[in-house]
């Protein structure tokens, strides 16, 4: 009968792809959104200036 | 912007605890498959991307459908977050399918029917950001994004179906396969892990596609008040 093979290191690779991708985007979503709100509140600003 | 939404901050954290229970079921309850190893464990995370990522792009065809009847902005903001998010889950498909060919079929990647249906799909998807970004009116970009993802959506499902269409040598998860292909045989404790994981990844598409409306939203309103003040 033969071994199971030993595959771990592609299983490490697999669900680090997974973690890091993931944490890209939730970080790109997070930057995102405060670059937005600190551009509405100058844009409130301006518009409460007029 | 108004504030989170309670719910939406119990899914956050609901996703994030759903997330480490179900990669602990993946990686530590799920049996070691016998002939491929611990590699075999990435299938629980491949297959929960690609159902999130398929459906979202089902789901941005529906959208589409929506702005085009209505006319109406909201189902564009919509539409965009539905498809942001597939994209992203859908590349790690692709990725983590890879990973498991290597050792499995000793290439990172082959031209079979599903990977090219499911390479294809992505870079459809791509290619959907570039046309809005070259798009400055925002009703026209509305309007072309809603019939290109209608049209796109057709390649989701011709993904799904690509290994019981054509000849293939991915595995058959869902579904009978013909007696030339692999079916994914799951013992209790696998199946347990796999269900788990599609569960999970439901949660966590939810959770972030209401999170992405929000920036849409978000967006929208600084678009619209440029327009007002400059």
């Amino acid at each position: 009968m033969e071994s199971t093979p030993d595959t771990s290191q592609y299983l490490i690779l697999g669900y680090a792809v997974f973690f890091i991708v993931s944490a890209i985007y939730l970080v790109s979503l997070y930057v995102r959104n405060r670059s937005l709100q600190r551009d509405l509140e100058t844009l409130e600003g301006l518009d409460a200036e007029k | 912007m108004t504030p989170k939404p309670v719910l939406l901050k119990i899914l956050d954290y609901l996703s994030i605890v759903l997330l480490a229970v179900a990669t602990y079921l993946a990686l530590v309850y799920a049996p070691t498959e016998a002939v491929m190893g611990d590699v075999q464990r990435v299938f629980y995370f491949h297959i929960g991307t690609a159902w999130v990522g398929l459906l979202g792009f089902v789901f941005a065809a529906g959208l589409g459908i929506a702005y085009l009847v209505t006319k109406d902005m909201k189902w564009d903001i919509v539409e965009v977050a539905a498809v942001e998010i597939s994209v992203v889950f859908f590349f790690i498909t692709i990725v983590l399918g890879s990973v498991w060919a290597r050792p499995a079929w000793n290439t990172w990647w082959t031209w079979d029917p599903r990977l090219t249906t499911a390479a294809v799909t992505e870079l459809i998807y791509v290619a959907y950001f570039m046309l809005r970004a070259g798009i400055d009116d925002p009703e026209r970009r509305a309007r072309f994004g809603a019939v290109y993802a209608l049209l796109g959506g057709l390649s989701a499902p011709l993904t799904f179906m690509a290994i019981r269409l054509f000849r293939s040598i991915h595995p058959v998860v869902i579904g009978a396969a013909n007696e030339n292909q692999d079916k994914m045989n799951m013992t209790g404790d696998m199946r347990v892990a796999f269900f788990f994981a599609l569960f999970t990844f439901t949660v966590i598409f939810i959770d972030m596609f209401w999170n992405r409306i929000r920036l849409g939203q978000l967006q929208d309103k600084v678009e619209q008040l440029k327009l007002k003040v400059m």
